[in-house]
């Protein structure tokens, strides 16, 4: 077990009343699992994304890293946390747009480390590995759409992260590219034992999980470990 | 990619947002440097005065300043020379040493110098630093000493001396002048289209003299067709009898003229310096309030800008601490380069402009370096800490959704 989620509630205040973007969810992940989070727009899953990363506070609930309970009220706390476990991949990829590919992954290592050369080293092994190693000096304006996610994976790896967390990341690439990323998240996924939870419109992506979630109005339509069951 | 990295990068990408951010704070430290060069060259000068100016009254005509006469303008009034006989005449005690001056703004080559006509014998070479570079001169003493004999002088300052001789086709040429033009002793230059021999430089005095020629007051008067008219006389006068009134007395000679004591001008001297030194103040005053805004609205500006990258840097394990440091790195270092930019500018303008308008010649004050970059800093990390601390509120899922 990597993650228990218990009760977690993320309440919105508008000016008709109250809204419930995540509704009393529990649910446990698993170390090593691929779950996919579906459901409309306006389901929570983003919602519910954030709130694990440590990025949103949630109105109520609790999460068990570990065994240990995190302080979902701690700023501070959840920074380390990201910095130590977690791994972002975003739609619009997060990239700084003024450091290169290299820099780019350079800065999520040197929250941990300090050193210069070995950073550069990793960040240089990192995209070689999403075989990115002839991009290493270009700036994301000079990288294409799919390059520029996978120099995303790469920062997201930069730490060696427990969990990995993607909000819609072949939200804008085309079908081809989105098989090249996913077949990355799938291979790191397996090869790595990473977790990976990833938000997804997509049911072609949502076809790589092997546990999967499905959300409406903030609370939980179905939870399945067995594939191929929200496929049909 | 350590954080300064990450700020001097942030910096170069938006170069032209940070030339906009350095402008206040680069004048205002300019203002205050240039300020600050001026008037500390110029206290340096009434000290310099106050120990090299052999004359302690000086009769001017009645609708010239002082200032008239140290920028030597060129439609500055002046007065007959004839006035030099009425004070010899009126056998007023405690008068010695008349010197009758005749000074002109021209132009040498591309150099603005005073040309200023003396005449030997009578023009008290008493500065010491003079006598110091080896003018030959009469010893001279004031009538109202207790001894004529110059050996009861303790002090050296009070030792007098005139120069000897100065042939109608001899200068004297003054320290920074000699310098600008590669003048040396024995080399000819002319002025008002006759040649002159360069019979001495004269020692650096850091005052004005620094920045004159010295001829005959005579073959001046024909250079410059103003007939016997002279711009000044100084006077080596008593204290003790101007004390008792001898400015008075010497205004019924000469009801016409402007008379006044060293000691009024130095007064004024010093003044006009504190009066610089407090104009100083208030551009510190109004550098710090401008300044620290025009650097904390754009620290502002670029916070809202990068809300994405601060999103982005939270997003991957930067604290708020981190956001901070960053933030008031780049204001340091905006302070850094300001204090440095504003020191250069306003050295520069100090060096360039003193002798123009101020007639001084001002040299580079190293000391004000530091001090700029201290000011600049101190304002610019002041004037950036809200824009910093509101940053660290920026959530840090700004950058999650869509773009």
């Amino acid at each position: 077990m990597l993650i228990q989620i218990k009760d977690l509630t993320k309440t919105y205040q508008r000016h008709n009343g109250a809204i419930n973007a995540v509704d009393s969810l529990s649910f446990d992940i698993d170390k090593g699992s691929f779950i996919t989070i579906t459901g409309p727009s306006g389901s929570g899953k983003t919602t519910l994304l954030l709130i694990i990363g440590g990025l949103l506070r949630p109105t109520s609930g609790r999460m068990i890293y570990g065994g240990n309970e995190l302080n979902l009220d701690s700023d501070e706390e959840m920074a380390i946390f990201r910095s130590n476990h977690i791994g972002f991949v975003m739609q619009s990829f997060a990239l700084v747009p003024y450091l290169t590919a290299v820099e780019n992954i350079m800065i999520a290592l040197n929250v941990k480390n300090k050193n210069k050369a070995e950073n550069r080293n990793r960040a240089i092994e990192l995209l070689k590995w999403v075989g990115l190693d002839d991009r290493t000096t270009h700036y994301p304006r000079e990288l294409s759409a799919g390059q520029q996610q996978r120099v995303a994976i790469a920062r997201a790896l930069a730490n060696s992260p427990d969990l990995l967390l993607a909000d819609e990341p072949t939200g804008n690439l085309d079908p081809g590219l989105s098989r090249e990323i996913l077949s990355i998240l799938s291979k790191i996924n397996k090869e790595q034992k990473t977790t990976i939870v990833m938000v997804t419109h997509s049911p072609v992506a949502a076809e790589y999980g092997d546990v999967k979630i499905h959300l409406q109005e903030g609370k939980l339509l179905g939870h399945s470990i067995m594939k191929k069951v929200f496929v049909s | 990619m350590r954080l300064t990295d990450l700020t001097l990068k942030e910096l170069w990408h938006r170069k032209s947002q940070l030339l906009s951010g350095l402008l206040a704070i680069t004048l205002g430290i300019g203002v205050i440097v240039g300020i600050r060069s001026i008037s500390i060259v110029s206290e340096k000068a009434v000290s310099v005065n106050l120990d090299n100016l052999g004359a302690n009254i000086l009769i001017l005509p009645q609708a010239a300043s002082v200032d008239n006469y140290y920028a030597a303008d060129i439609d500055a009034p002046t007065f007959p020379e004839e006035y030099v006989e009425k004070i010899v005449t009126s056998t007023l005690p405690g008068v010695d040493n008349l010197s009758p001056k005749l000074t002109r703004r021209i132009k040498l080559g591309n150099e603005s110098v005073v040309l200023t006509g003396i005449l030997p014998k009578s023009e008290i070479a008493s500065k010491p630093i003079w006598q110091q570079g080896g003018l030959k001169a009469e010893q001279l003493i004031a009538s109202c000493a207790p001894s004529k004999t110059p050996k009861k002088y303790l002090d050296a300052k009070l030792q007098r001396k005139g120069i000897d001789t100065l042939a109608n086709n001899d200068c004297y040429i003054g320290y920074s002048i000699a310098q600008r033009l590669n003048l040396s002793e024995g080399s000819t230059l002319t002025l008002q289209n006759k040649e002159f021999k360069v019979t001495k430089i004269l020692p650096e005095t850091g005052t004005v003299d620094d920045d004159r020629v010295f001829a005959n007051l005579h073959e001046v008067q024909s250079l410059l067709g103003t007939g016997e008219q002279i711009s000044a006389i100084e006077i080596m006068g008593c204290c003790n009898e101007i004390t008792d009134g001898l400015l008075g007395k010497m205004r019924n000679v000469l009801p016409d003229t402007r008379i006044t004591t060293i000691g009024q001008i130095v007064s004024t001297q010093i003044k006009t310096n504190q009066l610089m030194n407090k104009l100083s103040l208030v551009f510190l005053i109004i550098i710090v309030f401008v300044g620290g805004i025009s650097i904390g609205n754009y620290i502002w500006a670029n916070v809202n800008e990068r809300r994405k990258e601060i999103g982005i840097l939270r997003m991957i394990g930067y604290q708020k601490r981190h956001i901070y440091n960053i933030l008031i790195l780049k204001a340091m270092i905006m302070g850094l380069t300001g204090g440095i930019a504003g020191y250069i500018i306003g050295t520069v303008a100090a060096v360039w402009l003193g002798p123009q308008f101020a007639g001084i010649s001002v040299s580079p004050l190293y000391i004000l370096l530091p001090v700029s970059i201290a000011i600049a800093i101190i304002i610019s990390v002041t004037g950036s800490v809200i824009p910093a601390y509101m940053a660290g509120k920026i959530e840090s899922f700004s950058n999650m959704q869509e773009d």
